[in-house]
């Protein structure tokens, strides 16, 4: 009876049953394989080169990473939108969300990044528009924006860290530059934003006329400020459900109001713009590009935007879900359109994306995912996170 | 001045030599003779019949240097349009962006590079001229600086009006291309695209990239308006409120004050 009461040393078998082990759900386990396959895939592009491992050729010399690239920094469309809302017209309902758009801004360029190392045919070389200038190539400009709105975004977010490690002083510090850095953050966007469909005017003769315009610019921009808000509620609902963050059901509401105002103007200017150009007819001609677009354009804009007009929509809680994914799929689907399908008549050939490059993509759009669950569980970006943070006040 | 080569497709006889003088010259191996590619920078296709050479165009104004975003593409002084692997991080923008389809990658490769014809820049920046233009013995393609070989393109045009079509191809197109290219039929007959306009593709680009700085300009200049005017209507709400609570403050001290003395009295 006394020996049991002896305290038991503990060996390292014990140590190592003791170390917690992640729970396992089926979402968890899917990521992870997405992550194990992609890099599979990675090692093996770096390894063999492009032409081994994906279907670009002379012909289809952009492909799905492109794709990609032009999602990513759509998607952080709200990163701007919602910081300038607040920082500079003064709409203080929506600080709350401040901090999850500067997140899933980064994210988005992060995924940006990621895609165009994967993509370049020599990526140690990507350093080179710092010192080789060319301000009349689009792609040169964009690279700029991209580092140094990427600089600005790191230091929008810089107070979430500096307040996760308690460092008082750098946080006030901080804090000092968000007016600044908030306009910076607008003004890049704005720039490279629009650039990213001005990357396309200089192939009048290859993209498919139906979204060929010298109008591009103007809808990239537009067009991303509504897939920013719609991924930004689609981010506060992964928060809510996984980690059981408060569904800040009152901003989500603002944001699908805004979002009708946005898909409404970009709807209006695409169908003008079809009209103006005399290529309404496109959509009815063959090929598999009519209802590609009318699905982008009905299924994505259209549809959800009479959906976000209806106060019953945005009442429910399933109606903003849902809506808002409708929102990104269409986004989605017209940067598809723009960076890979509507190459194809021109280019008379067909490109599917490889294996290789689908679980590639997979990868970076899922560790995006990952990142966002990991920082809304460690950091303080979401608004019941930092009030508990008594230490440093906030504004 | 601008260099620029004058391919004939009435003199042609088709022998070829050109093709082969380009493989020797640039070290090309014997793969892909008949469609460019990276070991291919010209062609000799027939169409019914008719031969046109396909090469790099040496445009004027080259929408693959201005597209680079790193200056790996150069339109030199002497007219040919050059490469630099060492600065090119493989975008494949110039690839896409080429009206003519010009530019190839190597996909093969590990540390792949753009091909193309760079209208043998080292022979014509010495004086020189390029490999496919020094034996043809029919007078099929010849070289010399743009405005000759133009000249001599409307002289051949005119002198034989009906065994040509009266149009000297890359005169205009695109805005101007340092390749001029005449035959017997036009030039869609002969497998040139004709829809890439005679407006540089460059300045389409321009147009939307040279108007950015102004609109963001003012925009951010609004932006920093707007801020300001809220920030001071804030700032004012704030000194208002204040006011009314000193004000309030004072009146209350005054009551107090009344009361205490009317209770001392
Ligand atoms: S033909 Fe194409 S590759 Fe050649 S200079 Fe013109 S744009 Fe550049
Ligand atoms: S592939 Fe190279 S040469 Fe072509 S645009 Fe990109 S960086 Fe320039």
């Amino acid at each position: 009876m006394s020996q049991s009461a002896l305290p038991r040393r503990r060996s390292f078998a014990d140590l190592v049953a003791r170390l917690p082990l992640p729970k396992v759900t089926i979402w968890r386990a899917l990521a992870a394989a997405v992550i194990g396959v992609g890099l599979v895939s990675m090692i093996r592009r770096f390894a063999l080169g492009l032409g081994a491992t994906t279907n670009l050729t002379d012909q289809y010399p952009w492909g799905l990473w492109v794709g990609v690239k032009l999602c990513g920094v759509a998607f952080a469309g709200g990163g701007f939108a919602i910081t300038a809302a607040i920082y500079l017209f003064g709409v203080e309902r929506l600080r709350p969300i401040a901090r999850p758009a500067v997140l899933v801004a980064g994210l988005g360029y992060s995924c940006f990044i990621a895609s165009l190392i994967m993509d370049l045919g020599k990526p140690y070389n990507v350093w080179h528009p710092m010192v080789l200038w060319n301000h009349h190539s689009v792609m040169f400009e964009v690279a700029w924006c991209v580092m140094l709105y990427t600089t600005v975004l790191s230091l929008e977010f810089s107070p979430v860290v500096f307040e996760r490690l308690g460092w008082s002083r750098a946080y006030h510090t901080a804090k000092k530059f968000t007016i600044p850095l908030v306009l910076a953050g607008l003004m890049l966007s704005m720039m490279h934003q629009s650039s990213l469909g001005s990357m396309y005017l200089i192939v009048p003769n290859r993209l498919h006329p139906l979204w060929y315009s010298s109008g591009l610019p103007i809808f990239f921009f537009v067009s991303s400020i509504a897939a920013g808000l719609s991924m930004l509620t689609f981010a506060f609902f992964l928060a809510h459900r996984i980690l059981g963050r408060r569904l800040r059901r009152d901003i989500l509401q603002s944001l699908a109001k805004a979002s009708v105002v946005v898909l409404g103007v970009y709807f209006v200017m695409k169908v003008f713009d079809l009209l103006y150009r005399g290529q309404l007819g496109a959509i009815v001609a063959s090929g598999i590009e009519g209802p590609l677009f009318l699905g982008e354009m009905l299924l994505g804009v259209l549809f959800p935007m009479i959906l976000f007009a209806r106060s019953a929509v945005r009442n429910s809680k399933n109606g903003l879900y849902y809506t808002s994914i409708l929102v990104i799929l269409g986004m989605v689907l017209n940067r598809m359109n723009v960076g890979v399908t509507g190459f194809e008549k021109s280019s008379g050939v067909h490109y599917f994306p490889s294996f290789e490059e689908l679980s590639i993509a997979a990868m970076v759009v899922t560790v995006g995912f990952v990142v966002f669950g990991l920082a809304a569980k460690h950091l303080p970006i979401f608004p019941e996170d930092y009030r508990r943070n008594s230490r440093l006040e906030h504004h | 001045m601008s260099y620029g080569i004058l391919f004939d497709s009435v003199r042609c006889r088709q022998c070829g030599g050109c093709v082969d003088a380009c493989k020797v010259k640039w070290d090309l191996p014997d793969r892909d003779p008949d469609k460019l590619s990276e070991n291919t920078f010209t062609t000799l296709e027939i169409h019914d019949g008719h031969p046109v050479r396909r090469m790099c165009m040496h445009c004027e104004n080259p929408a693959c240097v201005s597209v680079c975003p790193v200056r790996a593409l150069e339109k030199t002084p002497e007219g040919p349009v050059i490469y630099h692997a060492d600065r090119c991080m493989g975008c494949r923008y110039c690839v896409i962006a080429c009206p003519f389809s010009i530019p190839k990658y190597e996909w093969s490769s590990a540390v792949p590079r753009v091909r193309k014809c760079v209208m043998c820049h080292d022979r014509v920046s010495r004086g020189k001229k390029p490999a496919c233009t020094l034996f043809c013995p029919y007078g099929g393609i010849q070289s010399g600086p743009r405005e000759e070989m133009l000249a001599e393109a409307k002289r051949r045009l005119a002198e034989e009006p009906d065994k040509y079509h009266q149009h000297v191809y890359g005169e205009r197109e695109a805005g101007g291309t340092g390749v001029l290219v005449i035959g017997a039929v036009p030039p869609e007959r002969l497998g040139l695209p004709v829809n890439v306009g005679d407006d540089p593709l460059p300045e389409k680009t321009w147009a939307a990239l040279s108007r950015l700085p102004g609109v963001v300009g003012v925009a951010g200049a609004f932006s920093l308006a707007f801020w300001w005017v809220v920030r001071r209507r804030d700032q004012v709400r704030a000194e208002e409120a204040a006011a009314f609570a000193e004000r309030e403050e004072k009146a209350r001290a005054r009551v107090t004050r009344r009361e205490k003395q009317e209770v001392n009295s």
